[in-house]
């Protein structure tokens, strides 16, 4: 397919969730052109992202300037490896969860359907134009819209609950972005007199220079770190268990997979592209970030424990889950960053099976709280099935797609010597099963109560592609060593 | 003709709504008024746009008034500043007129509509002339025009309080505008004259001539304090704000909108004329601190406007306290002193106007429907007046300085120039206050949104097209600027250009 | 401070008092009217300073006599205007230096000479004859016209406004319009 030029590729792949918007708003009367609208929207973007892969992979770097803000700060685009892996996961998946999300929102006679997918296409368009973007600036404003378009998805529902929610997810997203991000961002611009990313790292120089201190560089690295609050590194976190208001394919899309992964991207990004990772083991500056990380990777597992509805104790692993990719990236050795890069997927590609898992439960068995799902495998076998595989990748146990990236960041926490990290991984493994396997154990083993139910699952539209991305997770795990080559750029 | 009136064209902007304004009293039929006042209007805006076209083909632009040559005449004078600062005045002042019809029938009794105009008329001539003079006298007689106007316009309110309002902002804006006489003088007294391009080379030459020690400086130093004190009080700088909120919340909407979004903006355009363009930067920011005294009333107003605005129960008190905040951003630009905080606090004039304008109209549209400012009675009104309450979002996302809304715009320039001063807590602190914005525009959001309705908005209609589509175009212009900053910021900052590079005008 | 500096300056001197005391009235005067009367001594201080600027001792008004416009009258008879702001600029620089302003002005106003280079031929012949006689400055004068209009606009409009509060309230005390306000909204 050389149909188009890679540059054209990319104009074509902003414009299509752009055009999705469009349509889903004009044809918003009619629910079943709606909804074709927003699938093919949907397949097309991940042909055209697959058509840039297969170009992207080989060592093209396709970009686009967009054109200028403001005087000296471009909106542009250039496609790396890292974003096009990340694009590739947030379309492919948004295919799937469009198809899951119509067989939920119509099972379960959800309001505003049309506002529901418009924003939906919104902030995969924030997503697409995220994972491209060719400037820290272009990411922040990116990051930005996104925060804005999923807010009327978290708050969907529109009563007290969910204004509670949202007023937590928009609280604290914005005020980390803009206390923390923004001054970071232009603190940078500043130091190093640019913002775009290049391989390498643009602070490296001025450092040199002298033009920044360590312990100048150490704060820098941590307004960023907490100042992306979408990677959901504690005290910010709580954001994201407050979102959990929103229906569950919001939460399986964006909440396992766009926003919370823009988060960590944004966050590797800044690691690879803006400070180096030479430049962050050399001066130190990520020591103290491997700290935190670590203990959100323990907390947030300690935490999820406790909690007996589903959606979060999913929401409680993916902040511990997402501490594990700042973890690679304050590590900043290569084989640690290559794991966090692939982290993103394997993650992604997991968790969103998980939440579609719990969505069909409440669909199809109206449950939400764990010890309500005794029993309820044999009603709901193929749902609990996928949860099971995907919860094993999750932890990072073959054939989970999990193990690979885990197993790197093991390997790159190694080669730092600290082994307090290994360490680490490996206690937060062995809470992952504990809060994890129960789930699936339970469903299946527990005999059923007085009531035998009947075999009864979600709606069609809802198995289907949870057990794609099941079957997905495991693919990942035979395929990781493309993944392992293609992203190998980002480190040399 | 075209040459005739590419000459005439700064004089025209003044002498059409003033000539247009006793036309109106006479005519005095309600329709005729309405629709001479718009033509007017449009017109205005229109002349204003050629002239901004002039300005940026060929530089600035000349009148004498009256055929005497400056510095004796009378000398207008349009830069790319005040080509600017007139072209959103006017487009704004336009654009509120057209939405005004169903606004003005249900607030203003209909016997006096048409003395509303002319009052309307007039004080956009007095805005207008205030930018286009460039002789100091002409600022203050202007300036009294349009505050005179404004008081008899806040005066037209529905409640008792607003006579009450007008009153105390007519005392304030006085003293004020007496303070600037007080200040012309002393400068007359130290030149001898009133061109303000005349003024700015006198003083410089009496630097030069006392080897760069200013002369006289203490006339100067008083002249300095007086112009400052009076245009802070114009601009309702805290800690010299207490007028603005109660003239804001008791006008008609219409007048709110149209003040809100303009006259504070061409008292700023005054006060960076008289701080850039009569007496120097060297002068304001070295000799004199007003650099850190700026910044640091703009960064206690700011904190203090919105922490008072989250406890405002009455919407348009709400947005006039954070008017008052927002102007200390434009101050904070203005204390920058460097291409880029200037060109922040000239653009964010026009951004907040485009932004604080939308927000007035969206209020305007809800007191038509819902015939209250009061949040109680706004309760659930998103889901009968989807449209309106939408428009609030957008503009209230403009307020917050979200990305691709010209609110995002200012807000970047203002903390690139801040970080780039190094002053470090300043851009903190900037950063910080604009998160209160937040909490200040999203309870209204959840108000509108996500409670029952209340009994008004129960029984409330979507307000008529034609407000619905003015106050879309304002507010759509927050996203468009917020773009597309070629002729917002980009304008802005070749003005900020030409004042700094330029010395005097 | 000499003597002189206090009495020779004796009507910026009341122009300070009256400005402060203009002031005063509008800050602590709660009846609305007494405001209004403040405000306009207020306004009339600076017209007094206004005025004190443009005076040149021994100064005649700026008009020129009968039988000087009489001899010259066919050389100015398009330029009179020009000729006077000339002329006073020459004059204050003859006129003896009251005080520390007009020293100012003295050397301010040198510049502006200049800048009437196209006038000067035409004044120079006057010049000669205008020596003996001294002007005050005409253009303050002028400026508080307009001033003083603008007062009356002002203060014609606040005895209006203060009309209307009076028919709403039954009162012209602030404090009392206040209280009666607090216990609207109370209800």
């Amino acid at each position: 397919m050389n149909l188009f030029s890679p540059e054209t590729i990319i104009q074509i792949s902003l414009a299509l969730p752009a055009l999705g918007i469009v349509l889903v708003l004009l044809t918003g009367r009619f629910p079943n052109l709606r909804e074709t609208c927003s699938l093919a929207v949907a397949a097309l973007l991940f042909l055209v992202n697959c058509d840039l892969a297969s170009y992207v992979f080989s060592g093209g770097r396709p970009s686009w300037r967009a054109g200028q803000l403001m005087p000296g700060f471009d909106v542009a685009f250039t496609v790396e490896p890292l974003g096009m892996l990340f694009a590739l996961v947030a379309s492919g998946l948004w295919v799937l969860t469009t198809v899951y999300a119509i067989g939920y929102m119509r099972g379960h006679h959800e309001k505003n359907q049309t506002r529901f997918f418009a924003c939906f296409a919104a902030a995969i368009f924030a997503a697409m134009a995220a994972a491209y973007s060719a400037n820290l600036f272009t990411l922040f404003v990116m990051y930005e819209i996104m925060t804005i378009s999923t807010y009327p998805l978290v708050t969907h529902h529109g009563d007290q609950n969910a204004k509670g929610g949202g007023r937590v997810y928009l609280g604290i997203l914005l005020s980390t972005s803009v206390a923390f991000f923004m001054f970071a961002i232009a603190w940078t611009w500043k130091i190093a007199d640019t913002l775009t990313f290049t391989q390498g790292g643009i602070l490296s120089k001025a450092f040199s220079e002298g033009r920044v201190t360590e312990f100048e560089l150490a704060i820098l690295l941590g307004l960023f770190a907490f100042g992306i609050g979408k990677a959901a590194l504690m005290p910010f976190h709580r954001w994201l268990p407050a979102a959990m208001v929103a229906p569950t394919p919001v939460s399986a899309l964006l909440h396992a997979v766009a926003v919370v992964k823009v988060g960590v991207f944004s966050v590797l990004k800044v690691a690879l592209y803006i400070f180096g990772l030479d430049l962050i083991r050399d001066t130190g500056a990520g020591e103290w970030l491997c700290y935190v990380a670590a203990a959100t990777i323990l907390l947030a597992s300690l935490v999820a424990m406790t909690k007996d509805n589903l959606k979060a104790r999913l929401a409680y692993s993916t902040v511990s889950q997402l501490a594990y990719i700042t973890l690679g990236a304050a590590i900043a050795m290569p084989q640690s960053a290559l794991g966090s890069g692939m982290h993103i997927a394997m993650h992604a590609v997991g968790k969103i099976t998980l939440f579609f898992c719990a969505g069909a439960v409440y669909v199809g068995a109206h449950k939400t709280n764990i010890s309500q799902m005794r029993g309820l495998g044999r009603a709901m076998p193929l749902t609990f099935a996928a949860f099971l595989i995907a919860a094993i990748s999750i932890i990072g146990l073959p054939p989970g797609g999990g193990s690979w990236s885990k197993w790197l960041l093991a390997l790159g926490a190694a080669q730092s010597g600290q082994t307090f990290l290994i360490a680490t991984l490996m206690i937060s493994s062995l809470l992952n099963i504990a809060y994890l396997i129960p789930i699936p154990i339970q469903a299946f083993m527990v005999p059923p109560g007085e009531k035998p139910m009947p075999f009864k699952e979600g709606p069609m539209l809802c198995v289907v592609p949870l057990c794609i991305t099941a079957i997905g997770s495991v693919a990942l795990f035979l395929f990781a060593d493309s993944i392992y080559a293609c992203l190998l750029p980002i480190v040399q | 003709m075209i040459e005739f009136l590419q000459y005439h064209l700064p004089v025209l902007l003044i002498a059409i709504p003033l000539i247009a304004a006793p036309l109106a009293v006479l005519l005095s039929n309600r329709y005729i008024v309405q629709s001479l006042a718009l033509a007017v209007c449009w017109t205005t805006f229109g002349l204003a746009i050629w002239m901004v076209a002039i300005v940026n083909q060929s530089g600035p632009v000349s009148y004498e008034l009256g055929g005497w040559a400056p510095p004796y005449g009378i000398e207008y004078r349009v830069d790319q500043l005040n080509s600017f600062v007139m072209m959103f005045v006017s487009g704004l002042g336009a654009m509120v007129l057209t939405y005004s019809p169903y606004s003005l029938k249900a607030e203003i009794p209909l016997s006096q509509h048409y003395l509303f105009y002319p009052m309307y008329l007039l004080c956009m001539t007095g805005l207008m002339g205030m930018c286009v003079t460039g002789d100091l006298f002409n600022v203050f007689v202007f300036l009294e025009i349009s505050s005179l106007s404004t008081y008899a316009l806040i005066s037209l309110g529905r409640t008792r309080r607003a006579p009450l309002a007008a009153f105390q902002y007519l005392i304030m804006g006085t003293i004020g505008a007496t303070f600037l006489l007080i200040g012309i003088g002393l400068l007359y007294q130290m030149t001898g004259t009133l061109n303000m391009a005349d003024i700015a080379e006198q003083l410089e030459a009496q630097r030069l001539v006392n080897d760069g020690q200013w002369a006289g400086s203490r006339t100067m130093l008083v002249a300095f304090a007086f112009l400052t004190v009076g245009l802070c009080i114009k601009m309702a700088v805290f800690p010299l704000h207490t007028w603005l909120p109660n003239a804001y919340a008791y006008a008609p909407s219409v007048v709110t909108a149209f003040v809100a979004a303009t006259a504070t903006k061409v008292s700023v355009y005054a006060f960076i004329r008289v701080v850039f363009g009569i007496f120097t930067p060297q002068f304001a920011f070295e000799l004199l601190p007003l650099d850190t005294a700026l910044w640091s009333f703009s960064l206690v107003g700011i904190f203090l406007a919105s922490i008072a605005a989250i406890f405002q129960q009455d919407v348009k008190r709400r947005l006039a306290y954070s008017s008052i905040a927002q102007i200390g951003y434009m101050l904070l630009g203005i204390s920058m002193a460097d291409v880029d905080g200037l060109s922040a606090g000239i653009v964010h004039m026009f951004n907040h106007a485009l932004i604080k304008g939308g927000l007035f109209m969206v209020v305007g549209c809800f007191v038509l429907r819902l015939g209250s400012v009061q949040m109680d009675d706004w309760k659930g009104a998103g889901r009968t007046m989807p449209w309106t309450s939408f428009a609030w979002v957008l503009g209230g996302l403009g307020l917050i300085g979200v990305p691709v809304t010209c609110g995002f715009i200012s807000k970047w320039l203002l903390l690139t120039s801040a970080i780039h001063n190094e002053l470090y807590p300043v851009a903190i602190l900037m950063l910080i206050s604009s998160l209160l914005a937040v909490v200040y525009v999203w309870q209204i959001v959840e108000v509108l949104y996500f409670e029952e309705p209340s009994e008004k908005a129960k029984h409330a209609t979507e307000v008529p097209p034609l407000m619905l589509l003015t106050t879309y175009t304002v507010v759509g212009a927050n996203i468009v600027f917020g773009v597309w900053t070629t002729y917002s910021a980009g304008l802005a900052t070749k003005a900020a250009k030409a004042l700094l590079e330029g010395g005097s005008l | 401070m000499t003597l002189d500096e206090i009495f020779g300056l004796y009507n910026y001197w009341v122009v300070i008092c009256l400005m402060m005391t203009g002031f005063y009235i509008v800050i602590a005067r709660k009846n609305l009217i007494k405001t209004v009367i403040g405000l306009n001594v207020f306004q009339t201080s600076v017209v007094l300073l206004y005025i004190t600027m443009g005076k040149v001792t021994g100064g005649t008004a700026p008009i020129i006599p009968p039988e000087i416009a009489a001899q010259h009258g066919e050389h100015h008879e398009h330029s009179t205007a020009h000729s006077t702001a000339h002329s006073t600029a020459h004059m204050t620089a003859d006129a003896p230096h009251l005080d520390h302003a007009t020293e100012h002005g003295h050397e301010a106003v040198t510049p502006l000479t200049q800048h009437a280079d196209h006038v000067h031929q035409t004044a120079s012949a006057m010049a000669d004859h205008s020596t003996e006689l001294i002007y005050s400055n005409p253009l303050p004068s002028v400026l508080m016209l307009t001033a003083i209009v603008v007062g009356i606009a002002t203060t014609a409009l606040a005895l209006a406004l203060i009309v209307r509060i009076s028919e709403d309230y039954g009162t012209i005390e602030e404090d009392e319009i206040l209280l009666i306000d607090q216990r609207d909204s109370s209800h």
